[in-house]
């Protein structure tokens, strides 16, 4: 594949930076070589934390396979926005399938390629949480327990965005989707409900788990980059906040999705062979109400009266992973 | 070279002849000896190279063959009844994408009721799924279709159904001549992918298309399936021509030259009709029978052809619409519009297709209804029905109905 002048965004002052680096130390996204996996020109909408993190991710997993990969992917906004015929934001091959089959589609151009004795084209399949985490579910956990040569990564914006926001089994509860809506005593999404997907992958004992924000590149790329020297199944949950869906403004999108891991509501690990291998700590802690205020999904939790119990049942979420991922250095 | 064998088996050699590379499946019956034999086949080495892939599900079943073929590989999967139409909306999107897979249906009744005997509603109700569908009259005719599908899916890039009747033929052992390794090579060429996923050139497969362009993709698949109707035939008599075997095309004609009376049917009970005509020939009687092996595209032309002299056309069917009526029959009448035809919907869910029953039908065609079910049982609906009448609460039908004939061990209710 040739290989052309790449532009530079500026995503965050934690984000890119490094451009005064060596090349050796600079990020896949500052570097100069890098590959554009999706194009400039979608039609993503402003401040996408899933387009910045498809393309973090698969310029990672590019430069990781040199250059020889396939992306599979499930119906949901990245395809939408990617693909509007006759255009295509890929510069990779790409198939696009159905909503729920991206894993097993995936596992199939594994089969094909392993069957071909082409070992050094690799496979990643990606999805949004309602491909992965509700309709798409059980062919990601058949293609985890048939450990199939596949890094398939989650991007959770935490609910249906493509289809008008409405409520998927990564929804956090009291967030308001058009079918959790913010009215009644319990308003927005329920307490209790829900899937951990990326625990759930722990549970399959896959090479190797891993969950991210957009707003660490570092992190996320490294993170790819551990995954591509795994063969077989392999997880990468990131989370990317949608302007649109959660209420927030287009340039908050990073510091939303840091504010998630700041506060401890949204926990960034790595584990290999079903044991948690690292966790990132975090820096400077914040309750999760700086969280919430920045979006609208939640600015029923503000009101008058505040709901101050409901807060708290958020923060206790919260304390909870800060808990039982150790996120805190020790003193 | 003729060997006692079972029609799974048979067709599981037939598909390991034709080389493979992804092979994946999720157990149903009557499906399941098919896979089982093409298990044993990868991993014993004699197909190779294979990658057989066991799948939590039809729908991941059908999604694998999707990516494999995609990625450049021959894809082969087989599945029956509730496991076609738990994979629907991966069977619809793999003729949409234009990949060559092929799928053996071994034909079983739609629940509910559940019923794991053969009827061919699963395959009929993918009908429109885009796929080239034929079917197989004989164990013989099934291991042969399946050698010349991959053919006929690689020269349209379109799939194909082979459609077998679920455990009539599944599951009897009868001598068949396998395909031989060298002649399947001879005859099928390598896969060339039309389209393929290859970081060497990348493309994207499987773009939205908006109204701009979906009404011409559609008319652009509609006529690769037409083109069907021309290579179904000539890949038959290619075959024909390296196999010195007959099988496979679109239709074929049993003592119809002269017949007032024609019976258009569809796989296993094909051979029962022949025999059933050849008896009532005997009587004097001119029958003639119509066997479809190719369903989709409808062959119209050589139906219209074969019985455009009838009297009267008796269109036999083991699936049919409710609300509607025969399935087939439809496609014959749109066909031949000035034909008197009858439907006769026989065989769900496994009841016996008897020359007996099929002589009184045809012996009494002149005064057939437009729609009629073989050897409905008049008197257990009336009871039923009248429970129905009788009471809100009048209990689960198939139950009470079971009750009625006594077929159930235990008190139900």
């Amino acid at each position: 594949m040739a290989v052309t002048p790449i532009k530079f965004y500026q995503t965050g002052s934690f984000a890119v930076g490094g451009r005064l680096l060596g090349d050796d130390q600079r990020s896949v996204q500052s570097g100069r070589q890098r590959i554009n996996s999706i194009d400039c020109g979608h039609r993503a909408c402003q401040g996408c934390g899933e387009a910045l993190g498809a393309r973090y991710a698969l310029d990672a997993a590019m430069r990781a396979t040199g250059n020889r990969m396939v992306a599979v992917n499930a119906t949901g906004c990245l395809e939408v926005f990617s693909t509007p015929y006759p255009e295509t934001s890929w510069r990779i091959p790409w198939l696009h399938s159905l909503f729920g089959n991206a894993p097993a589609v995936a596992t199939g151009v594994a089969a094909a390629l392993k069957a071909k004795g082409r070992t050094d084209v690799r496979v990643v399949g990606q999805g949004g949480d309602g491909g992965t985490v509700d309709i798409g579910f059980a062919c990601l956990s058949g293609m985890f327990e048939r450990n199939d040569d596949v890094l398939y990564i989650c991007y959770d914006n935490e609910a249906y965005m493509n289809t008008g926001v409405q409520r998927s089994g990564a929804t956090p509860p009291a967030a308001r989707t058009a079918t959790t809506p913010a009215v009644g005593a319990e308003p927005g999404a329920v307490f209790g409900q829900g899937k951990n997907v990326p625990m759930i992958a722990l549970a399959h004992e896959i090479p190797y788990v891993a969950t991210a924000t957009v707003a660490d590149l570092r992190d996320l790329e490294a993170k790819v980059t551990r995954a591509m020297e795994f063969r077989g199944a392999r997880y990468l949950h990131v989370l990317v906040p949608c302007p649109l869906g959660w209420g927030s403004a287009s340039h908050d999108t990073i510091r939303i999705a840091r504010l998630a891991k700041e506060s401890g509501i949204f926990p960034v690990f790595e584990a290999e062979h079903g044991e948690i291998v690292a966790t990132s700590k975090i820096r400077h802690r914040v309750p999760v109400e700086d969280y919430l205020r920045r979006q609208t999904r939640y600015a029923h939790l503000f009101g008058d009266p505040p709901r101050t119990d409901v807060i708290e049942k958020i923060q206790a979420l919260a304390d909870r992973n800060i808990r039982r991922f150790a996120l805190l250095e020790e003193a | 070279m003729l060997r006692q064998i079972e029609g799974s088996r048979a067709v599981a050699e037939a598909v390991a002849s034709c080389r493979p590379e992804v092979v994946c499946a999720y157990p149903i019956s009557p499906q399941t000896h098919i896979v089982e034999g093409l298990a044993e086949l990868v991993k014993s080495g004699t197909l190779a190279p294979c990658e057989f892939v066991n799948v939590e599900s039809e729908f991941a079943a059908m999604s694998v063959a999707i990516g494999a073929s995609a990625a450049g590989a021959r894809a082969y999967t087989a599945t029956a009844s509730q496991g076609l139409l738990y994979m629907t909306e991966a069977v619809f999107n793999a003729a949409g994408l234009g990949l060559p897979i092929v799928m053996t249906v071994a034909n079983r009744a739609i629940g509910a009721p559940i019923n794991i005997w053969n009827d061919q509603s699963d395959s009929m109700a993918l009908r429109d799924a885009g796929w080239i569908q034929l079917y197989a009259e004989t164990n013989q005719e099934a291991a042969d279709l399946h050698v010349q599908a991959f053919r006929i899916a690689e020269e349209l890039s379109t799939p194909v159904m082979v459609c077998m009747d679920g455990f009539v033929l599944t599951h009897a052992w009868e001598p068949v001549d396998v395909p031989g390794q060298d002649a399947v090579d001879a005859f099928l060429p390598p896969y060339e992918p039309r389209q393929v996923l290859d970081p060497a050139e990348p493309s994207s497969i499987g773009a939205m298309v908006g109204p701009e362009a979906f009404t011409e993709v559609r008319y652009l698949g509609h006529a690769r399936l037409m083109e069907a109707l021309d290579v179904v035939p000539d890949v038959a008599d290619r075959f024909a021509e390296a196999f010195g075997r007959n099988s496979g095309g679109l239709t074929r004609s049993y003592r119809t030259e002269d017949a007032d009376t024609i019976v258009v049917a569809l796989g296993s009970v094909l051979g029962t009709l022949k025999d059933t005509v050849d008896a009532l020939r005997d009587d004097g009687l001119r029958v003639g029978v119509l066997g479809l092996t190719c369903f989709r595209p409808f062959p119209a032309d050589a139906v219209r052809a074969a019985i455009g002299h009838a009297r009267r056309v008796v269109v036999l069917e083991r699936a049919f619409e409710p609300g509607v009526g025969g399935i087939v029959t439809q496609n014959v009448v749109a066909a031949a519009p000035a034909a008197e035809i009858h439907a006769v919907i026989a065989g769900l869910g496994g009841r016996a297709i008897t020359k007996k029953s099929l002589s009184r039908v045809l012996r009494e065609a002149d005064r057939l209804p437009p729609l009629t079910f073989l050897d409905l049982d008049r008197s257990l609906i009336d009871r039923e029905l009248g429970r129905l009448a009788a009471g809100r609460r009048s209990g689960p039908t198939a139950e009470n109905l079971l009750r009625d004939l006594g077929a159930v061990a235990s008190r139900i209710g």
